[in-house]
Parts: C-alpha cells; structure tokens; sequence
C-alpha cells in the first residue's frame, strides 16, 4: 500500500509532498517527487527586480525575486517540455498585473499534457503592478479566479497571502469564484536594514520572508482556514522535515511543498518521502491521509 | 557528482587578518575532479545561518581523500566555521561550479594567473596542475594590506609569484593590472579569480588580444 499517495482535484499523487525546480534533476530522481510546482510564468519575459534580492535572516530568508521568468512562450516551448522526461505531474504557477494576463497564460499553459493544475499567484509581495492587490482585496481574488476558471483545461489552485487583515474572507471569496483548491501561504512582508548605510538590504527594499521562521503563522492559518473552506489546501510555509509535513496535515492541508528548505537540502523532498512512512509508524498513522485537519476534527 | 557528506575537520588554522584555512576529509574529495570549482558548507545543523556558505576550494588531495579551504571569517556562518575544531564533522554539498579550462594552457607555454583577496586560493590547485603538466606560470597577487597577505610562500614553490598591495605596507604597491603591465615575460593565457572591479579591468585591457581569458 502507498500510504504517502494523495487525490486532489486534477492532481492523482505518488506521495503528498511537492518539488520544485529543474536543477535539482541532478540530485535524485524527480519522478520520486508527487507533483513539481514551477516557478511563475507570465506573459512575456521578466529579469526580474534589481540586486540583491535575497538576504537571509533568523531561520529564514527575505527574497524579492520579482518573478523573473522567461515568458509563457519559452516556457510552453522548452521548460515544460523537458520535464516531460519525469513521470511526474507539474503545478504551474501564473502571475500577471492585470486579469487578461492571467488569462492568457492559464488558457495556453493549461493545455500542456503534463500540467495538471494551475496555481493562481494573486499574492506576490514583490511586483508593484498590482499583483498584491488581487491578493488583498476578496471581490478582486473572486474575480480573477472566475475569469481564469472560465479559460483553464485543468483544476486551478488559489495560492493566498498572509499579508491581509482575515485570510478566511480571502479563502471564502476564490472559493465563492470556483477556485478547485487553496495553496498557502505565500511570504510575509519583510525588510532587513544594512548596519553600516542603515539603508534596506534589498534592492526592492522589502521582500517576502520564507522558511522556518514562518511555519507557526502558517499552520495558524491552514488550521483557520480549513474549518471554513470545502475545497482541499496544499500547505507550505517553512517545512523542513516529516514531523514539519504532519504538523501542516494536522492544521487542515491535504498536501504540503517544501521551497526554501531545498536551498540549504537540495535533497530535503527525497529525504521526507522516504523518512515518512516510519514517523507514521512512530504515531500508529496508517495512512498521510488520516491526519488531514485532525487538530480540528 | 555532487555529493552531500558530512566531512572530518583534519586542521583548521588562522594564515593572515580573519583569513583561515581549513582542510576535511572524506569520500566527497573522490569527485573533485577540476581545479576552481566549490562546496556550499553548513556552518552548523541548526536553522541559523539558514542558508549553506559557498568557499572556493583550494587544493586537493586525492591519495589522502582531503582538500584544504581557504575563507574570511567576516559574517555570522564563517565565523561559526572557523570556531570547528580537529576531528568535528562538517556538512558538505559538492564539488560545484565549472572549473578552469587547465587544457587551454600546453607544455612550455607561459600563463598568469591573477587573483585578489579570497579569489586567490582556487589558484594554487590549478597552479599545481598547470606545473605538473609542463606549463611556465607566473602568479600576480593582490592584497588589501600587508595582514591579508597568505600562500605566497606555496605559489612561489610553484613560480614567479609577484604580490601587489593596495595600500603598499607589503610587496609592489598597487594593484595586480599594475603588476601586469610592467611585466617583461610574454604569456598567453590568464586565469583570474577576485573582485569583480579587477576581473573587468583584466578583461578591458587584454579580453581582446590574448589566446585566452579565464575569469571567474
């Protein structure tokens, strides 16, 4: 029996723990991995916000990326393409400024055969042209939501940003827009000041803080969350370890990614798929699924 | 291959002004195969600094499965680095990057190679390499101050070793392009490791006329 294999809409998975990234084909087999969620994907090509763009802080880092990805055509014509060589489904991350910019890359990207699922980034901390603000405001994240539901080939996920007063209010509105599943959370705001200039770290200024330091606000949410929603959650937000994946499932997700944790363990998703099924033991749990929102239930 | 080991501290010494050398052992050395390449270390196993410290490797060596780390202790995870005592274990991703094309370089031909500050240590294995398949090389080194001066007894074993301070308290006083051009040997090719300010003026004055040019 598989006791780590996942359903969720659109997504059938081996395990319920998510990947990221095509450099990290050379560290183990990316096939192992449930499902890869790829980094944002816009319209046309982004560099990105100017340097530095990433400082590290106490159990985490600030980055302020700004979405730089090589445009919906590049990444159509060659990233999805070459992760076809993995039997493994891929979550496609979209992000625009405006609604016709989500909708142009939903309807093309969702018809690639191995993206499964969408990934609707309406919380970006770090694009000034208004991708906060889809993520803000309920009546905007409903809307954005039922206009690329009405485009996309598969099931979309609404990725949630903490940075908001009642992140309930936020799940209910994507819900209410027929959003398949939530993902969350995004980063929390940040800013690091230079002892020497007193002057911001990043070049952006502010940027979205992730990793450890982040984990408790994040299964808060996922625990409040889940008991308002009937659409499934995937949980992320400093997971580190199998004891980090089961805390998430407890919240309320039905699933969990691990991001920053692959920059200082380019082998962390490996190591939880295989560590997991003996911490299940350890609890008497005889399959992931049990777990799901049972701090609630 | 890059590996992940946890590596023996076999000795860790201070060499100049919060400069440090640091040798491990370990089945890992068995891939470092090219010269310039480096590992990305843990500074410890807890969750602060987070992030994995990249240090340049310095030389290696494959009979006694060790290679030897030169770095600056100036931040939080260097610092808790070069506190690692003989015998500790230290976690270890690597070897990473591309290394220098040590092939562009044949016997009898004379090269420089160029480096500034930290960007000095990846050189002295590609030295060794250089010199053990019959090439001439010259070393130009450039320091902020006499205290952040380290190896040049090692790199004048290998050749000439020029070294070239900013402030003039040792050595040629200026900077390694100063060196170069006063010169009277002719060479072919350049390796060059430091400051990206040095690397451009190397490039702008000889990117173009050269056989090769490898900077990183």
């Amino acid at each position: 029996m598989n006791r780590l294999s996942v359903e969720l809409p659109g997504l059938s998975l081996k395990t319920g723990c998510f990947g990221f990234g095509r450099e990290y084909s050379q560290f183990y087999e990316l096939s192992k991995l449930g499902a890869i969620m790829i980094k944002a994907t816009t319209p046309e090509p982004r560099f990105g916000n100017p340097t530095p763009r990433v400082a590290e802080t106490a159990a985490g880092m600030l980055n302020a990326i700004g979405l730089q990805n090589p445009g919906l055509k590049k990444v159509i014509s060659e990233e999805l393409p070459w992760l076809t060589q993995y039997d493994v489904p891929v979550i496609a991350n979209i992000a625009g400024s405006k609604i016709e910019d989500y909708t142009a890359v939903a309807a093309q990207i969702s018809q690639a055969p191995n993206v499964r699922a969408l990934e609707l980034n309406i919380s970006c901390p770090n694009v000034k042209e208004g991708g906060l603000a889809f993520g803000t405001i309920p009546e905007v994240a409903k809307e954005v939501t039922k206009a690329v539901k009405a485009v996309s080939k598969v099931p979309v996920y609404v990725k949630l940003s903490p940075n908001v007063t009642d992140i309930v209010e936020m799940a209910k509105a994507v819900e209410a827009g027929g959003a398949d599943g939530l993902t969350m959370i995004n980063t929390l705001l940040g800013m690091r000041l230079d002892l020497r200039t007193a002057k911001p770290v990043l070049a952006n200024r502010s940027g979205g803080l992730s990793g450890p330091a982040i984990k408790p606000v994040a299964i808060r949410m996922i625990h409040e969350v889940s008991q308002h929603v009937s659409i499934p959650i995937i949980g992320m937000g400093g997971i580190n370890s199998c004891e980090d994946v089961i805390e998430f499932l407890y919240a309320g997700a039905s699933a969990v990614a691990i991001g920053t944790a692959n920059f200082s363990d380019p082998f962390i998703c490996s190591k939880v798929i295989d560590e997991l099924p003996e911490l299940l033991d350890e609890l008497g749990i005889d399959h992931l699924s049990e777990c799901i929102g049972r701090s609630w239930r | 291959m890059i590996k992940n080991e946890c590596m023996t501290v076999k000795s860790q010494k201070q060499i100049a002004a919060a400069i440090f050398e640091l040798t491990l052992s370990g089945e890992l050395v068995s891939a470092m195969d090219q010269p310039g390449q480096f590992v990305h270390l843990k500074a410890n196993d807890q969750l602060d600094p987070l992030l994995r410290r990249p240090i340049s490797i310095c030389s290696i060596n494959q009979d006694r499965k060790e290679f030897t780390m030169i770095y600056r202790a100036d931040g939080k995870g260097t610092k808790q680095l070069s506190k690692k005592k003989v015998h500790e274990t230290i976690d270890v991703l690597g070897p990473l990057g591309n290394g220098f094309p040590v092939e562009e370089a044949s016997f009898g031909e004379t090269v420089l190679l160029v480096g500034g500050g930290i960007g000095v240590p990846p050189l002295y294995e590609l030295s060794k390499r250089l010199k053990s398949s019959g090439v001439n090389v010259i070393h130009i080194l450039g320091f902020q101050t006499k205290q952040a001066v380290f190896y040049e007894a090692e790199f004048a074993g290998l050749g000439e070793t020029y070294i070239a301070t900013a402030d003039g308290s040792y050595g040629i006083h200026g900077y390694v392009t100063d060196v170069i051009t006063s010169l009277e040997n002719s060479f072919t090719t350049i390796y060059s490791c430091g400051p990206t300010m040095m690397l451009r003026a190397i490039e702008k004055e000889y990117g173009a006329d050269k056989k090769s040019l490898s900077i990183t």
